[in-house]
């Protein structure tokens, strides 16, 4: 199926849960990351329950904070 | 209040723009703006303000200038090594425009305090580097209604977004909180590129200008995110979540809390400083 991640057509078979696509475009950190389908912000609960489909827009949000946490 | 002579000079290359005129360059004389955090992304934030003749200018951080703040935090000087990052900060901005007035806060934002300083100004720039600080600004801002720029950095990226309280998302909208300390990535491996907190500085002070002189399209319910490498900005659109614990219609945040706790057990070198 074909899918938009973050604006660039991707070719996956699918459907496949948010999880696993986090996984298959090999996102390192998912805690690290907030997830809107299709302009919807999903929270992390909802990650294994909610299904990526044909031609669905995916957007991989990430926390961006500075160089020290302090 | 009337511009002076001299002021119709010092800023006639945008009072001559249409969109800002005479009537324009008062308004923001006689706006006020925080700057929270002067480092990476306050320095040009703060500097382009006061250069812009925004009339009064807050600007809070609790630290004092080190030597691997100066690779991106433009607004110190190597000769500022050692001294407060505020008094150094309201020294240049004092120096490039004298009808400035700076208000300076040594300390950091808290629960305890954020309230009272966001209260006195019309838009807030978090120019933060935490996310305990990130969530407080946003909760802070919500609460007290006060339209603000959030924005974040890490090594070649940069974000933004511009948020109008009750009426676009919120932070807490796109990211509901903090992520778990253990996720958050070593700062030793982190580093960002100076130039990418000019880049994302220069568009948040261009937002805060923007909306005081009520021009344009602000950058709300939408994400700027800028890759230097590519050199391409996407503007993910986003939108007010019904289940945001601050701004949603069954908000369980009314009041600000401080994050920091679980946030701060990561020690990191000294020579990793703030964006």
């Amino acid at each position: 199926m074909k899918i938009f991640v973050n604006g660039r057509q991707t070719d996956i078979e699918g459907p496949v849960t948010v999880s696993r696509l986090l996984t298959l475009q090999e996102v390192k950190m998912p805690q690290m990351v907030s997830v809107e389908l299709n302009g919807q912000i999903l929270r992390p609960g909802q990650f294994e329950s909610t299904l990526v489909t044909e031609g669905d827009n995916v957007e991989f949000i990430y926390f961006m904070g500075g160089g020290r946490w302090t | 209040m009337d511009l002076t002579d001299r002021q119709v000079e010092r800023y006639s290359r945008q009072i001559i723009l249409q969109q800002v005129g005479g009537k324009g360059q008062q308004r923001l004389l006689a706006a006020r703006v925080l700057v929270i955090g002067a480092g990476g992304l306050g320095s040009p934030v703060a500097l382009y303000l006061a250069a812009a003749g925004i009339g009064t200018i807050g600007i809070v951080d609790g630290d004092r200038v080190d030597v691997t703040n100066l690779q991106r935090q433009i607004i110190h000087h190597t000769c500022d090594i050692g001294v407060e990052k505020v008094e150094s900060a309201a020294a240049k901005m004092r120096a490039i425009n004298p009808d400035v007035e700076v208000r300076t806060y040594s300390q950091r934002v808290t629960a305890a305090n954020i309230m009272d300083i966001v209260s006195d100004y019309d838009f807030v720039i978090d120019g933060t580097d935490n996310f305990a600080a990130k969530f407080l600004i946003n909760d802070a801002c919500c609460l007290a209604k006060r339209p603000f720029s959030h924005a974040g950095i890490l090594r070649f990226e940069g974000q933004l977004t511009t948020i109008l309280p009750g009426t676009s998302a919120c932070y807490r909208c796109v990211f509901h909180q903090p992520p778990p300390t253990n996720a958050v990535p070593s700062c030793s491996q982190a580093g960002v590129l100076g130039t990418v907190a000019g880049v994302i500085g220069c568009l948040q002070a261009t937002e805060a200008i923007k909306y005081l002189l009520g021009i344009g399209q602000l950058l709300t319910d939408a994400i700027l995110v800028f890759d230097a490498m590519t050199c391409t900005f996407r503007r993910i659109p986003v939108r007010r979540a019904d289940d945001c614990p601050v701004c949603g219609p069954n908000a369980t945040i009314k009041e600000p809390i401080d994050l920091d706790g679980p946030l701060c057990d990561l020690k990191v070198p000294t020579d990793v400083g703030d964006p």
